[in-house]
């Protein structure tokens, strides 16, 4: 299985094949002469920067688009997708990255909603359990989404995929919400569908995944492909750097940093969730001094959001002294008065939470400037000050973009990212609380805003780092502590915290006992 | 070959300004159609509509008088929308501004009150409508109530609450029980801006509105507030805004409009309170924000249009025989269209050919 590199098919013909697939969106070319073959019995990875041209190319041969010239051939022979369910009936799978699942649904009646086959519920259950169990991939069909976690839920959506018997299946960044643990699962999954003859496309930023699960690899970058190799040839940085074109600048850690006063802190904070759905926080309790940096690590939706909005304000807690900030009680302060004692938040989501999509960088500057910094006079907005707010946030972090003041929806997600932490950390914030920082961005963009981090707690401020990339965590924490249920666990010193350790807390062993002492034992 | 819907980058300017007139010339197309099916000659109904009321002197003035209420509430109605709050009540806090401003009229009728009496009674209509829209606004924010059907359902209540009073206590002794108050004094009445004209200083303060919203939506942090908590509600939260606090204000302030208008409205062009008095003012006011993009001066113009079809309507009528119910059915049609030509803005449509090159015709 280790050798099969495409030119051990040369005789036979590939299962799936684009000739010069090309996307076009006006001027803008997605996919420019993308040819990529895909074989049974190999995991194929497809590697690029946000906004390569990755998500383009799946959608188009999952018939989501339709491509502006070019052509695809299966099984040798020409292929034209009028749609999702056409692709599903030749055999062509797919796992999104955000799933769709109705919450208020139970595993089996979501599963019967994305089938398009004629059987009875009934059968269909049946069928449901086999399937799962086969593949190892335990689900209870009468539970309801909403109770499940992030894991679980995609086990749903891979048994759907896999229902429908495909040849070919494409996994969307799946391990992006799991730990290393449950990862490890699901490769073991895919290995077993590899050997039963299908060809799976893998979709995936983290690179020693990659290199350790995929056969072959096909590098996109700026909607052309690059190269197409063995990624268990290659190095980590290596394929970065095919990824990125350029050499990427490892983040430097910089002089040691001086640890100082308390400047967040956080006294057994609990509170209940605003939407049914939501999680619990139960007594939660840190302390983070300037110059340091305090990673929380765990699965999403185990109450992260939660704890976010606990500490922006975005929701109060009933008593004033559980989040401290700068030495002042600020439970009961609303997010404005907490930005005006120093703090600045970034949320994980770019659009719609972190920016308004549809306004303009300008006014999104506005969106958290306008308590301080001189934006608003006397009720009336500055727009030279916002205007220039937002050129030193593109000089600073190399923000591109196609005019002065675009509107933030049409930036690339590395961009706006880069945007939103230069707007938050060219406030000089004395406490940062960032989620999820460099989620979906390209490798470029992720060690410049690394980067700013290290460089802001450098300059004495507290940063609280929010993650599902424990290597991220790794790489700039001094401490990690991880998030299950609700609860966060005492925090490990990074250079302690291994995977191993990180993971079984993140399924949530021994975080009843003092983390500390597990470590020792 | 097929044709889809696909999502633009950046939301096109050059649509957001040509949407209007896509939907007014679907709109004349549609209303074409409906004329000849009524048997009438569609080219010579559409010029009665549009063309001759802009020919005559009166006509204009009528269409300015006619266009001040609509645009003062559409423009109260476009902070609303805008701040995602559906205030479809403005024609019940019309009214209701137009009964607690009257109250002063005929409590000081016949008495030697002096200038004051005009301005209090501007003061009270506005804040009646105020406290008005203030209802569903906090059976929203308090209860989670569905300000639609509250803004709503409370039009009915301020109807028949006036039908109440003009046929009640407040009935013109001298009024051959016709159920309206008696004419108001002098000191109670808009003043026209041309002698023996139709056009009074509520224009004046209409332009004043639309100005004051300009700047407000244009320059200012609370219509900064108001536009992303509308747009952008988990972003404006983050932005530390309150969407709750932002519901009420835009409610009172949109109130306060239609209430201003329901007053100027009595105290100026009918001169007493009766039933009746609005056209549905309110309801087409919803047309006009739209039709204006919820901005002050397309509102301006869109009031402008919304009026021409009201007298355009009523020529219709005389010369042509056709129903006025047909002016509302064509504002139905409007509304329609500019709501159907919005998507335009945030998508465009595309011709898709399939990548086969079709040789031979298809027949």
């Amino acid at each position: 299985m280790l050798n099969s590199t495409p030119d051990l098919h040369s005789s036979e013909t590939p299962l799936l094949q684009t000739v010069g697939l090309t996307k076009r969106y006006g001027d803008f070319l997605a996919n420019d002469r993308v040819d990529i073959e895909i074989w049974p019995r190999q995991i194929h990875a497809l590697l690029g920067e946000n906004g390569a041209g990755k998500s383009t190319l799946v959608k188009t041969i999952y018939g989501l688009i339709q491509p502006s010239e070019g052509e695809m051939l299966w099984h040798g022979e020409r292929m034209v997708l009028s749609g999702p369910s056409e692709a599903r009936s030749r055999g062509i799978g797919m796992v999104f990255q955000h799933f769709s699942l109705f919450d208020n649904l139970t595993v089996a009646e979501n599963v019967a909603l994305g089938l398009d086959g004629k059987e009875t519920f009934k059968d269909m259950s049946a069928r449901l359990e086999q399937v799962s169990n086969v593949y190892g991939l335990p689900l209870d069909p009468k539970r309801e989404v909403w109770q499940l976690s992030v894991g679980e839920r995609q086990r749903i959506e891979i048994v759907r995929a896999l229902m429908q018997h495909p040849k070919f299946l494409i996994l969307d960044e799946p391990t992006a919400v799991l730990t290393p643990q449950e990862a490890d699962q699901l490769f073991i999954v895919l290995d077993r569908l590899k050997t039963e003859g299908r060809a799976i496309l893998y979709i995936s930023h983290k690179l020693e995944e990659v290199k350790r699960l995929c056969d072959t690899a096909t590098i996109l970058r700026l909607g052309k492909k690059v190269a197409t190799c063995n990624p268990k040839a290659e190095t980590a940085s290596s394929l970065a750097r095919m990824m990125v074109g350029t050499e990427i600048k490892e983040v430097r850690a910089g002089a040691e940093r001086k640890i100082t006063v308390p400047r967040l802190v956080v006294n057994d904070l609990s509170l209940e969730p605003d939407d049914p759905h939501g999680v619990r926080l139960q007594h939660i309790s840190l302390e983070l001094r300037g110059g340091e940096i305090l990673g929380i690590a765990g699965v999403a939706g185990n109450g992260q959001d939660e704890l976010f909005a606990a500490l922006s304000g975005e929701r109060l807690s009933q008593d004033p002294g559980t989040v401290v900030i700068e030495g002042i009680a600020a439970g009961q302060l609303s997010i404005t008065q907490r930005r005006k004692l120093g703090a600045a938040f970034v949320p994980e989501e770019r659009l719609g939470h972190g920016t308004a999509p549809r306004m303009k960088l300008s006014e999104n500057a506005l969106l958290t400037g306008h308590a301080a910094s001189g934006m608003v006079q006397h009720g009336f907005i500055n727009t030279t000050a916002t205007l220039r707010a937002v050129d030193r946030a593109t000089e600073a972090f190399d923000v591109r973009k196609a005019k002065r003041d675009p509107e933030a929806a049409s930036l690339s997600g590395g961009n706006l990212q880069k945007f939103i932490v230069g707007r938050e950390i060219l406030r000089n914030p004395a406490v940062l609380v960032v989620s999820q920082p460099t989620w979906g961005v390209d490798a470029g963009a992720a060690a410049v805003i690394r980067q700013a981090v290290l460089d802001l707690a450098a300059a004495g401020a507290a940063v609280l780092v929010t993650s599902q990339d424990l290597d991220e965590l790794a790489e700039i924490t001094d401490r990690i502590a991880v998030m299950f249920h609700g609860r966060l666990s005492q925090p490990l010193a990074t250079s302690e915290a291994s995977r191993e350790k990180l993971g079984l807390l993140m399924g949530g062993s021994s975080l009843e006992k003092d983390a500390a002492h597990a470590v020792g034992a | 070959m097929q044709l889809v819907l696909e999502k633009r980058a950046e939301r096109s300017n050059t649509i957001a300004l040509v949407s209007p007139l896509i939907a007014i010339g679907l709109t004349v197309v549609t209303m074409s159609i409906l004329f000849a099916i009524l048997g009438k000659n569609p080219v010579s109904a559409l010029i009665v509509y549009f063309i001759d009321p802009l020919t005559d002197a009166y006509s204009l003035q009528e269409i300015a008088v006619k266009a001040s209420p609509l645009v003062m509430i559409a423009i109260g109605l476009s902070l609303c929308y805008l701040a995602n709050a559906w205030n479809i009540g403005a024609e019940g806090q019309f009214l209701i501004g137009a009964v607690a401003g009257s109250w002063l009229a005929v409590k000081t009728q016949g008495t030697d009150a002096g200038l004051w009496v005009l301005p209090a009674m501007l003061l009270l209509g506005a804040a009646a409508g105020a406290l008005y829209a203030l209802i569903p606004a906090i059976c929203k924010v308090r209860f989670g109530a569905s300000e639609i059907l509250t803004s709503l359902m409370l039009v009915y209540v301020a109807d028949l609450l006036l039908d109440y009073l003009v046929r009640g206590p407040w009935r013109d002794p001298a009024g051959f029980n016709f159920p309206t108050t008696a004419e108001f004094d002098p000191v109670a009445t808009v003043p026209v801006l041309i002698e023996g004209g139709r056009l009074h200083l509520g224009a004046v303060i209409t332009l004043l509105v639309v100005a004051a919203a300009a700047v407000l939506l244009g320059r200012t942090i609370k219509g900064f507030e108001i536009r992303v908590v509308g747009a952008a509600p988990r972003a404006a939260r983050f932005g530390g805004f309150n969407a709750n606090q932002l519901t009420l204000l835009t409610f009172a302030v949109s109130g306060a409009l239609a209430g201003l208008a329901g007053i100027i409205e009595v105290a100026g062009p009918v001169g007493h309170l009766q039933p009746g008095i609005s056209p549905g003012y309110g309801f087409t006011a919803i047309i006009v924000a739209f039709l204006g993009r919820l901005n002050p001066i397309g509102i301006l113009i869109a009031g402008l249009f919304l009026a021409l079809t009201f007298i355009g309507g009523e020529q219709a009528q005389i010369a042509m025989k056709i129903p006025l119910d047909v002016t509302k059915v064509f504002q139905g049609i409007l509304l329609f269209y500019v709501l159907a030509c919005d998507s335009l803005i945030l998508y465009r449509f595309r011709l898709i050919f399939a990548s086969r090159q079709v040789s031979s015709g298809t027949g």
